[in-house]
């Protein structure tokens, strides 16, 4: 019961746009596909849809080779970043398209359109045009058509991402629950990693046509694989930096920095790495957690009501801090700031975690 | 509460003012004194009151002229709508045959307007043009300088030559302008093409066949140049339209004040009719 992905790749002229992938995704999952823009979601989806038919490899679907069956006869929705709505029916016909062509008796159709729109709240708006909808209720409008049948792979590409802070913040929460509890693969591209980590449940970290780690959310964002996962999975951006280590010592390619090892890492043989740091990690007061030192130039600092994040160059390289509370730095000041070093990352030279 | 009186801001419309003045209302100005006044020469003018426009209603001539007029221009709509409709539907969206197929469609809207004209009646000509023989090679019997049935298709014809080009370059832009998440979307419903044609094509186009539309109704409206060059009205008066009725009288007969009459008459026609069509097509944008 569940959709795999087997050796699939999609090339375009010569251009890769999705690297050999082989996946396979539970029923009744909610995963969430996170890149930057261009990393191959929606060319994945779309694949996965059979919107796209793959360079080579094959996709089954329920114990079936679903390869080469189009997307009509394969029982998907789809809502994507713009919102699509038949501009010239109502938002009750819009929401019972889908069930049109399956020739449903009307009744039949009727109460599930009503009980569609009753979820999304669109039962007021029901007789109106899409034109005369918020950006908002259009696509609730969308999602309601994505739900009204019940598809066995529905595909959310962004659909947030052109919404306001307030609407996107509103369905954020409504959408977990609309997908939970159905019979179906639920896929949710974002380009935002606290979205992922909002939604949890399993996410996948795409870059460049390749995919980069497949696992549940909160894991990969502790333990991401790859320096390149940890970029993908880190806002504001993860802090990268060369680092050698000799025995208990850690010493910072940058800024005449050195650390003590942390009990983690102690065991990894001496020699050169690539350390992240999560920037919340990075902290403007000395504690008990904290065992590093940094000090630097402040380049920028951006205080959002009970957040600080300021960005230091120390030696020529940027580290950014984030943390709670209200902590006003000057930009040109030196300040020091302390890191939690146990909580770094070790990648080796090829960008694999190794501790 | 003191208010401070500035009024450099008249300045400022000044320009426009001018502008507007000396590009549209100085000239209809001039029309419209011309159409309440007779002269005989020597730049006397007597007022006539509005015996110019009784006159226009009840000439049987411009009656004719304008009935022929309307005629031409619903049948050259109803041909070059649905005909640019078509073809953009079936141009290519992508790949290197998008450049061809445009130039194709551009060359016919650069010729000049009496080029067009002479074309087609050297093409158009029985006993050496090719489309002509090539007709009267099949048997039809076909001379566009005596037959006014002949006269009509040829001027149709070459009217729908050379401006459904632009009924099919302005859906085209319409066409391109349709996000593909629109067809994803149909197809994912299972939706025939007739169905996305109906339901996303159609609507989506709806503004820019209005705009097709009007610019294709107060062009063919006003039609003179081609036809003139072609069969300059005739045989008789059979594709004697408005315009060229208009000229004929005004330069033809240098009756300024009917001409002027006809001239008012034939431009609110026009307006009227533009006005009527765009409120129409865009009367559900409104509520």
């Amino acid at each position: 019961m569940t959709l795999e992905l087997k050796n699939v790749s999609k090339r375009v002229g010569a251009d890769m746009h999705i690297h050999d992938t082989s996946l396979v995704f539970d029923d009744n999952s909610f995963n969430i596909l996170l890149g930057a823009t261009r990393a191959g979601k929606t060319t994945l989806m779309q694949l996965m849809a059979g919107i796209q038919k793959p360079t080579t490899g094959a996709i089954w679907h329920r114990g079936k080779d679903v390869t080469h069956v189009p997307v009509q006869r394969r029982n998907v929705s789809m809502v994507y970043q713009q919102f699509i709505n038949y501009p010239m029916l109502s938002v009750f016909e819009n929401i019972a398209s889908p069930l049109r062509v399956t020739g449903m008796a009307e009744s039949e159709v009727k109460s599930r359109v009503g009980r569609a729109a009753e979820i999304l709240r669109l039962t007021p708006m029901l007789d109106r045009k899409p034109a005369e909808l918020s950006g908002g209720q259009q696509q609730r409008t969308a999602i309601a058509r994505a739900i009204v049948k019940d598809s066995d792979l529905i595909f959310l590409d962004e659909p947030l991402a052109n919404l306001d802070y307030k609407l996107r913040e509103e369905l954020r929460d409504e959408l977990p629950k609309l997908f939970s509890g159905r019979n179906a693969i639920v896929f949710y591209a974002t380009t935002e990693p606290h979205e992922a980590l909002l939604f949890g449940n399993k996410t996948l970290t795409m870059h460049q046509g390749r995919i980069t780690q497949f696992g549940p959310t909160a894991e990969i964002y502790r333990k991401p694989n790859s320096l390149t996962s940890a970029r993908v999975f880190s806002d504001p951006p993860i802090n990268i930096a060369r680092v050698t280590k000799k025995g208990k010592k850690l010493q910072l390619s940058h800024g005449n920095v050195s650390w003590p090892v942390a009990a983690g890492a102690a065991k990894l043989p001496d020699g050169d790495y690539s350390i992240g740091l999560q920037p919340h990690y990075v902290l403007p007061q000395k504690s008990s957690q904290t065992s590093g030192a940094l000090s630097g130039r402040v380049l920028v600092t951006e205080i959002s009501g009970s957040e600080s994040v300021v960005h230091i160059d120390v030696g020529g390289q940027t580290w950014v801090s984030q943390s709670h509370g209200v902590h006003p730095h000057q930009v040109g000041e030196t300040a020091t700031f302390h890191a939690d070093v146990s909580r770094a990352l070790f990648f080796d030279a090829a960008g694999k975690l190794v501790s | 509460m003191n208010k401070t009186f500035n009024n450099k801001a008249w300045w400022m419309v000044l320009p426009v003012f001018l502008v507007v003045a000396f590009n549209a209302l100085v000239p209809l100005m001039t029309v419209v004194n011309y159409s309440v006044q007779e002269t005989f020469g020597n730049n006397e003018f007597f007022w006539s009151g509005t015996i110019w426009f009784q006159q226009l209603l009840d000439n049987d001539q411009i009656r004719a002229s304008l009935g022929r007029q309307i005629i031409f221009t619903t049948v050259v709509l109803f041909i070059q709508v649905p005909l640019g409709l078509t073809i953009a539907l079936c141009m290519p969206r992508k790949g290197p045959w998008v450049s061809v197929c445009l130039v194709l469609m551009a060359l016919p809207l650069l010729v000049p307007w009496n080029v067009v004209g002479s074309m087609w009646n050297i093409m158009a000509l029985p006993d050496i043009g090719l489309l002509g023989r090539t007709i009267n090679a099949m048997g039809i019997h076909y001379n566009y300088t005596r037959d006014p049935v002949a006269a009509w298709f040829t001027v149709v014809l070459m009217d729908v030559w050379h401006w459904t080009s632009l009924v099919v370059l302005l859906c085209y832009a319409g066409l391109v302008s349709i996000p593909d998440a629109y067809y994803q979307a149909a197809k994912i419903d299972g939706a025939r093409p007739w169905a996305v044609f109906r339901y996303i094509q159609l609507p989506k186009l709806k503004h820019v066949l209005t705009i097709a539309i009007l610019l294709r109704f107060m062009d063919s409206f006003m039609i003179y140049t081609e036809v003139i060059v072609l069969t300059g009205g005739g045989p008789g008066s059979a594709t004697k339209f408005l315009s060229i009725d208009l000229v004929q009288k005004a330069l033809g007969g240098f009756d300024l004040g009917p001409a002027a009459a006809f001239s008012i008459v034939y431009f609110l026609i026009i307006l009227l009719t533009s006005w009527l069509f765009y409120t129409l097509m865009m009367r559900n944008e409104a509520n």
